[in-house]
């Protein structure tokens, strides 16, 4: 449900109300604690936006003291500067002030996790060497230490030639010296130069020096590794006419046979290890619980019957937990519902607060509990490291289906929302494997979805024990498992067929297990919730008064008097244009077992499937006046004209399958058509997954019902 | 060329060695470069899946995961016997 469409803002609309001093981007390794000092030191004061033309989060947030105002810029975690995925590209391209839009930062805040100073210095030496003014935030020191990690932070600051500030950003230790340093970053003066190679540094100094126009020293350095790609055309531009050759000479002479980044990384990490062995009085052992419970996951077995625990007891909660909340709201609702018709009579007006707003409204919001479980543990198993652990643990599985670990993130995220996920798989960096995720992730059951199942469940799986586990959670279950199932079985045939190519690769850090931190999941929880409800009071509210009229106009004069409320009610709705416009398609859904009210309802979903509930919630309050109960109730006791219960097994069964499968989020189809740049995949991930969702809905109710 | 005799996927769990040669050839190995496996460096084999495929291993302090496949392009020298 995290659609982000409302709350991004392209980069060059973000304008800053009050003056900033300076404009300082936050690099750092992936999990360095990068994202909590982040948000520690900007606090809610944040907005996130997008880069022109992907799809990379931009966040940004502002940083005050005393009457100075700093602005922060979260750049996504990245190992080196020579990027190899898209998410590195992009923080790359903002450090050097390659990206459209955006200015080039006046300082850089270097995050360096105390407990990987191996692969953090390999980082914060290339930032040194850009010759910014840079400030070192040494993370995660309480952590080092608990682990007998002693580390010399004057002399690490001397060895860089920038200031090292030491913090716990999870208790707010050494902030303070950090914000007031962050305050006065423009005044710091540039690290002199680190010579870790000097063949490389000298090559790099000749070229900028002979350039008609002025380059930055790091710039052609980069080149000089990466080659003339994309990403640096500008650069061979500004280094004049004849650099082409000249680069090629230098690139040879340095690098010979040997492949560029191969030679970059030995001698970098040569200098990484003589600085470690001058700063680190001793190296990490491992004695923790963290260490104690990785170890214990770490056999193949324990953590792979592990991963399948913690996603039962996840789906378990999501159901048995939510249900006393949800009642609440359920009883909340129908309470306002009758109150609008006591205080208002009844009239075309109470009628649409009530039977539109009020019942549309609450039958989505419902869900709330559920989606915000749901969230919880999602953020929690991503920001204790889990996530990454589930990838290593998945990936001999999912290489057996052509896909790698690696697309296990995007799926599981897939299970709040699919474009996310999708978002997610800019971290592969095949092209064809990312397309095979891409595909099989609207499958996994999202947060949409969930509302649907649900309400079906809830109304027709009885709420039975087997064993110590509730059988409408085994169901749900179930219907999780089939997601996943079709979406593996998608990606398997894509990569049988279409999207043929090598094996994907896999390359993956695993951090240790570390405790979330409370406010970085408050915020993203927030952020998620904010979207679900906006979407509620907006798309939803517009679509429950929309289906509300469409079921209420025309006014039938031609009901005979004297039949009761109930069928009077049931008349006026079957000749509205909502029953006119059910009824026309009826036909098509009549294999599957639906009446003309499912099937508008189903309809009026196609751009976001939780409406559907918003509109049965509409069409069967104006079709049942008489009945104050729940909408489960109501759909239990819908009849066929013959009398025959509407929602009998197979059709159920086979309505959940139309929803586990269908492709019904316009959101989603957006995100795969700018993922992908081409309208062929969302074209097809459409049609593909709308004709599996019909033809195992006609099964269901076809082999049921024979 | 992939190395004969002691590579990464040849530790035991629990072992350390020092890597001594990489052969840089493929884009993945280089990748594996990148995050810190490079000569010199001292590796821990933590864990393996089920099937003993992927591998992971300890390199001052973190851990890393990578395939038998591509384990086999560097080559180690043992420091300690397995442990556990």
């Amino acid at each position: 449900m995290t659609r982000p469409v409302e709350t991004r803002i392209p980069a060059n609309d973000i304008t800053v109300a009050r003056r900033k001093d300076a404009s300082v981007a936050v690099v750092g390794n992936p999990n360095s604690g990068k994202s909590t000092l982040f948000n520690r030191l900007t606090g809610l004061k944040q907005r996130i936006g997008n880069y022109p033309g992907v799809t990379v989060e931009r966040h940004v947030g502002t940083l005050r003291t005393g009457d100075t105002s700093i602005e922060l810029v979260d750049l996504p975690g990245t190992h080196s500067l020579s990027a190899h995925s898209l998410e590195e590209r992009i923080a790359v391209d903002v450090i050097l002030g390659r990206m459209e839009g955006t200015q080039a930062p006046d300082g850089i805040l270097a995050v360096l996790d105390a407990t990987n100073l191996y692969q953090g210095l390999f980082l914060v030496q290339q930032l040194v060497e850009l010759e910014l003014p840079t400030v070192v935030a040494l993370t995660m020191t309480d952590a080092a230490e608990r682990s007998g990690v002693d580390i010399d932070t004057a002399e690490l600051g001397a060895l860089l030639g920038v200031p090292v500030y030491p913090v716990v950003a999870t208790t707010g230790a050494g902030l303070d010296m950090l914000r007031r340093a962050l305050a006065d970053i423009r005044e710091l003066t540039p690290p002199r130069r680190v010579r870790v190679w000097s063949e490389l540094a000298e090559a790099a100094e000749s070229l900028a020096r002979e350039a008609p126009e002025p380059l930055r020293f790091a710039e052609v350095e980069r080149l000089l590794i990466d080659g003339p790609t994309d990403a640096n055309r500008d650069t061979v531009v500004r280094l004049g006419g004849r650099a082409a050759a000249r680069i090629d000479a230098t690139r040879a002479a340095l690098f010979g046979d040997e492949p560029p980044i191969a030679k970059d990384a030995r001698i970098r990490y040569a200098w990484v290890r003589d600085v470690l062995g001058k700063v680190q009085k001793s190296a990490p052992a491992y004695a923790s619980w963290r260490t104690r419970i990785t170890d214990f996951l770490n056999r193949p077995v324990p953590g792979t019957i592990g991963l399948f625990v913690v996603m039962a007891v996840v789906f378990q909660a999501v159901f048995a937990w939510a249900t006393p909340f949800m009642d609440l709201i359920d009883a909340g609702t129908a309470a306002l519902s009758a109150s609008v018709f006591d205080s208002l009579g009844n009239t075309a007006f109470a009628s649409l607060i009530a039977d539109g707003v009020v019942a549309g409204v609450g039958s989505v919001i419902i869900f709330l509990p559920q989606i915000l479980i749901l969230f919880v543990f999602i953020i929690l198993l991503e920001d204790s490291g889990y996530l990454a652990r589930a990838a290593y643990l998945m990936d001999r599985a999912m290489r057996s289906v052509g896909l790698s670990g690696q697309s296990i993130i995007p799926m599981i995220s897939s299970f709040a929302c699919a474009v996310p996920g999708i978002m997610a798989t800019r971290v592969i960096p095949n092209r064809r494997d990312r397309i095979a995720t891409i595909l099989a992730a609207p499958f996994m059951t999202c947060s949409a979805r969930l509302p649907v199942y649900a309400l079906l469940i809830a109304a027709f799986v009885p709420a039975a024990n087997v064993g110590f586990l509730n059988l409408q959670g085994l169901v749900l279950f179930g219907l999780y498992l089939f997601g996943i199932v079709m979406g593996v079985f998608t990606s398997l045939v894509m990569r049988k067929t279409t999207l043929r190519g090598p094996k994907p690769s896999f390359a993956l850090m695993l951090p240790e297990f570390r405790r979330p931190n409370l406010q970085t999941v408050a915020i993203q929880l927030l952020g998620r919730v904010r979207v679900f409800l906006k979407r509620a009071g907006t798309v939803i509210f517009a679509v429950a008064v929309v289906i509300w009229a469409l079921a209420y106009f025309p006014r039938s004069d031609e009901i005979p008097a004297g039949v009761d409320d109930n069928t009077a009610a049931a008349l006026q709705l079957e000749q509205s244009y909502l029953g006119r416009a059910g009824k026309a398609i009826e036909p098509v859904f009549e294999p599957l077992g639906w009446d003309w009210r499912v099937s508008s309802a189903v309809i009026a979903s196609f751009p976001a499937r939780e409406v559907v509930i918003a509109v049965l919630g509409t069409v069967y309050a104006v079709g049942d006046e008489a009945d104050e109960g729940t909408l489960s109730e109501r759909l239990k006791s819908a009849v066929h004209p013959d009398g025959t219960p509407i929602f009998t097994l197979p059709m159920v069964i086979g309505l959940l399958i139309f929803y586990a499968c269908c492709l019904q989020c316009a959101a989603t189809l957006a995100i795969i058509r700018r993922e992908t740049n081409t309208w062929r995949w969302p074209v097809f991930a459409w049609v593909y997954m709308t004709a599996l969702g019909y033809a195992g809905a006609l099964a269901a109710y076809q082999l049921g019902t024979a | 060329m992939k190395f004969n005799g002691n590579t990464l996927a040849s530790l035991k769990r629990g072992q350390k060695g020092v890597i001594q040669a990489v052969d840089p050839v493929d884009p993945q190995v280089q990748r594996l470069m990148v995050l810190g496996l490079v000569e010199g460096a001292e590796v821990e084999h933590a864990s393996s899946a089920i099937g003993g495929d992927p591998m992971e291993f300890r390199l001052f302090g973190s851990g890393i995961s990578l395939r038998q496949e591509h384990a086999r392009f560097f080559q180690v020298a043992p420091v300690s016997a397995a442990g556990d």
